[in-house]
């Protein structure tokens, strides 16, 4: 109907009807984003599906027992993860209470006026920088320089304060606490640029509205600034958790990989996803599916955390509106 | 109510004087009706202008002639859209055709970030267009009244141009691709009182091959450029205590409306006393 | 206090508020300096130590099997093409479905329950451990021999990193996408263009460089991951020589300096160093490149 009524024009404009192969490559390409859409959906379900499907052998003999034994013999059969759960929990708690005061104190300094801007900047990117260092180098690093530098110092510790349990076995190379300080080297940068993208949100008068009513810098910064960026900075320090609970390479390679348990920081340990780096290659049988097992926990685990990091993201930043 | 439905009908298929017909149209998004129960046949080749105070939902009915209220999520019509006998809204109409036969002016300025030639020649590719560009593109800007502005620069960005050319430009985009109708939504808000006079010299111009349709907030400028008003007032919404619907008040020749309007509302509007 | 007189405003060192401000400035300097240290050491021992054992053998040669000969370990030549040949298949897999699902995202579902599924998914995605992802290809993809009989193979590997190159793209493209001003989308559709020309022509282009940028971090993360390699792909010491050779284990940087760093011997960890030091060169300058590529972006963008 349209048609017949068009103008003389119509001749020069041969599209002023779309042709059936325009209309076909239109719905295509919206199907086509929709699957790609859908993949993402499909890999994360799988993801879970598969993990979950293929440890079901060990869930189904263990139960929540293999949570609290730390049993761990292919020989004879025996699995429980609680020397990796506990691992991988202590580690990643003891970074982030050093990372948090060090990153969301880097940047404060880097939002405030204290020096120049540049040089802020400069400090800004090469935190930024260190985040794009890859984890299997910070081990190597690790491994071969910061460990050895650093074992006189825990020597030091181990021999005042070693009737306390956390001290009490001598460093001698690869265990939890160089595990720890590598994890705060990795886990710094997420909290550091999260938490200083929240404090340049802030709004300005905010500041001066502080200022004007003769707040001191860092009175203004506890009181004012920092409750009003806590969403954000909650959220950086929520991931970084998760990052830090998931980190394979440096802590595999630094940890020392065994599975006796131990309350001592200094003596070798493992975490879950060090125990699956280390033996996931060379396992078979009921090893694999206690493996699995341990993978499902830590995805749980990490799942739980981001879950949170993004509700609280959420609920928080609402209040301050 | 249906009687006047179908007199409206049966009164459009003799009349081939008329472009568009809005047929008892009511607007709602989500669950809040924006506008209600509009008639409105708009002639061809005339100018209409829709008036009226902020939140009347003239824009949200402009808008709806060429289906760009598809893109807001939640937006529903009822009645019918009638566009030289079909109606828009039917099923089987692919809006993106109805867009090439009824083009839209924006409120802001919105150039592609292209060249100022590309920026038009875009627009009649889209449309399949076969003849020869360069023609096609100097006579867009000379009918948009903005070639003698940037004919030495038509390879530069379109962002080029200051705010009244850059509207001029879309206009000029708009008519390039020869729709039926040219709706322009508030196009001089966003102006300067010399570019806006230029529009509205260009909108003289276009009359005599375009329908156009024009929302504006500015009585003058409804009283300069067009042949019929349709001015749109607001109601309380009767379910909703505190919303507010908007109708059509009254719709006749622009000479008529701004020196003898029939409602007592359309007289305190014209004459400032309230919007 | 005397207020009228002038030593009133003057600043008065040793009160409390003008110490703990003191203190608190001098702390946070302290840790912005804490901070920065790793990332100086590290770079400079990378490069000085790693630096120090590039020489054009160990670009090009096969690394000898360790032990075998104490003096000389070969080099790192066909760890540097897995690592391209495997970020290279990761892309080719995430960049269509990571684009393509930002574009579903941000242009023609902005906020149905689907959409919103879909930004979650994606989040949770970003946060599941890198390890996870080769743990999931080695259930269905080595462990079942799916890919014509082979197990570990370079192929795998690739898929693996494109598991956690996809939450990066789809992410930027969203957000990118998001940001092209509507009435770009108005004025195309304004004018009769379809949606698919409208996004082709409009609003790709327009969020060109921000999702380029998305996709150079992806490829950079994706480059230097190992944890879903170790049992994906493997290691092997040799060059591929065929395509074939995609469906059998591929040696990478990242793996050859985790296997290296814990043998024993001196001329397998020096390997080891001078891979970190190709490693770190590629990521940073492909961190530096996207940085510029923005940096240049926003520039021609305040020029228009």
């Amino acid at each position: 109907m349209l048609l017949q009524v068009d103008k003389a024009t119509t001749s020069k404009f041969l599209l002023r009807r779309r042709t059936t192969s325009e209309k076909l490559v239109d719905i295509s390409f919206k199907n086509f984003v929709v699957t790609m859409a859908s993949m993402v959906a499909i890999i994360l379900f799988s993801i879970f599906a598969v993990v979950y499907y293929e440890s079901t052998e060990s869930i189904s003999r263990y139960g929540l027992r293999f949570l609290f034994s730390s049993a761990w013999n292919p020989v004879t059969d025996e699995y429980g993860a609680f020397t990796a759960i506990y691992g991988t929990l202590f580690t990643s708690i003891a970074s982030l209470l050093i990372a948090i005061p060090l990153g969301v104190g880097t940047a404060i300094f880097i939002t405030e006026n204290i020096i120049p801007k540049y040089i802020r900047d400069l400090i800004g990117i090469m935190v930024e920088l260190l985040a794009a260092i890859p984890s299997v180098v910070l081990g190597l690093w690790a491994v071969f320089i910061m460990e050895p530098f650093i074992r006189p110092f825990l020597n030091m510790v181990h021999e005042i304060f070693g009737f306390i349990p956390f001290f009490g076995t001598e460093p001698l190379g690869a265990g939890m606490m160089p595990a720890i300080l590598i994890l705060v080297v990795m886990i710094l940068p997420i909290i550091t640029s999260i938490s200083k993208d929240s404090l340049n949100q802030v709004p300005s008068n905010l500041r001066q509205a502080a200022y004007g009513i003769g707040a001191t810098r860092w009175t203004t910064i506890f009181k004012v600034i920092i409750p009003a960026a806590i969403s954000g900075i909650t959220g950086g320090v929520l991931l970084a958790l998760g990052r830090a609970m998931g980190e394979t390479m440096a802590v595999t390679m630094i940890i020392g990989n065994s599975n006796n348990f131990s309350w001592s920081i200094f003596a070798p340990s493992y975490t879950i996803s060090s125990m699956l780096a280390n033996q996931f290659g060379e396992a078979d049988g009921s090893q694999v599916s206690s493996l699995m097992y341990a993978a499902l926990i830590l995805m749980i685990l990490t799942l739980m955390v981001n879950v949170f990091a993004q509700w609280i993201v959420k609920k928080l930043s609402l209040k301050y509106q | 109510m249906i009687n006047k439905i179908s007199h409206n009908k049966k009164n459009f298929k003799n009349d081939s004087s008329i472009s568009v017909s809005l047929d008892n149209v009511s607007i709602k998004y989500g669950n809040s009706v924006a506008v209600k129960n509009v008639f409105c046949d708009i002639k061809k080749n005339q100018v209409t202008s829709f008036i009226g105070p902020s939140g009347c939902g003239k824009s949200t009915v402009i808008r709806a002639i060429n289906r760009m209220n598809d893109l807001i999520e939640g937006c529903e019509l009822s009645g019918s859209v009638i566009f030289e006998g079909t109606d828009i809204y039917a099923k089987d109409i692919d809006p993106v055709e109805v867009r090439r036969r009824i083009g839209m002016v924006f409120q802001q300025p919105n150039p592609f970030p292209k060249s100022i030639y590309e920026n038009i020649a875009f627009g009649a590719r889209v449309n399949g267009f076969t003849g020869n560009m360069d023609q096609l593109v100097e006579e867009s800007l000379i009918k948009a009244a903005v070639w003698d502005e940037c004919k030495d620069k038509l390879n530069e960005s379109g962002y080029s141009l200051s705010g009244g050319q850059q509207q001029r430009l879309c206009i000029a985009r708009t008519i390039a691709i020869e729709p039926d109708v040219i709706l322009m939504d508030e196009p001089c808000s966003a102006l300067d009182p010399l570019s806006t006079l230029k529009v509205e010299e260009t909108i003289h111009e276009l009359k005599r091959n375009f329908t156009i349709i024009i929302v504006t907030h500015n009585m003058q400028q409804a009283n300069r450029v067009s042949d019929y008003t349709a001015f749109f007032n607001t109601e309380k919404d009767g379910k909703d205590p505190g919303g507010k619907v908007g109708f059509l008040v009254e719709f006749s020749k622009t000479k008529n409306m701004f020196n003898s309007p029939k409602q007592k509302s359309t007289q305190d509007y014209i004459s400032g006393k309230f919007g | 206090m005397d207020y009228n007189s002038k030593k009133a405003l003057t600043y008065n060192p040793s009160l409390t508020r003008n110490i703990g401000n003191k203190a608190l400035t001098i702390i946070s300097a302290l840790f912005a300096i804490i901070s920065v240290l790793p990332l100086i050491l590290v770079i400079s021992y990378v490069l000085i130590k790693g630096g120090s054992y590039i020489n054009f053998e160990t670009l090009i040669l096969e690394p000898e099997p360790p032990g075998d000969d104490l003096l000389s370990a070969g080099g790192i030549g066909p760890a540097i093409t897995g690592t391209f040949i495997m970020t290279f298949i990761a892309s080719i897999i995430s960049i269509p479905v990571g684009v393509g699902g930002g574009i579903y995202l941000a242009e023609y579902s902005k906020s149905g329950r689907f959409a919103k599924f879909v930004r979650f998914g994606s989040n949770v995605l970003a946060g599941v451990p890198s390890i996870i992802a080769g743990v999931f290809i080695y259930a269905i993809i080595v462990s079942t021999k799916i890919l014509f009989g082979s197990m570990f193979s370079g192929i795998a590997g690739g898929i693996s990193l494109s598991i956690l190159m996809l939450p990066t793209i789809i992410k930027t493209t969203d957000e990118a996408l998001k940001l092209v001003p509507d009435n770009l989308r108005k004025a195309a559709l304004g004018i009769g263009a379809s949606k698919f020309t409208m996004i082709c022509n409009v609003t790709l282009p327009a969020a060109f460089s921000s999702i380029s940028t998305g996709i150079i971090l992806g490829l950079a993360r994706a480059a230097g991951e190992t944890a879903p390699l170790i049992f994906t792909a493997l290691f092997s010491r040799y060059y591929i020589t065929s395509f074939d050779d995609l469906f059998y284990e591929m040696g990478s940087l990242s793996v050859l300096i985790y296997n290296f760093a814990l043998e024993p011997y001196e001329s397998q960890n020096q390997l080891a160093w001078a891979a970190s030091f190709i490693l770190v060169v590629i990521l940073l300058s492909l961190n530096i490149l996207s940085r510029w590529i923005n940096r240049l972006d926003a520039f021609s963008k305040n020029k228009v």
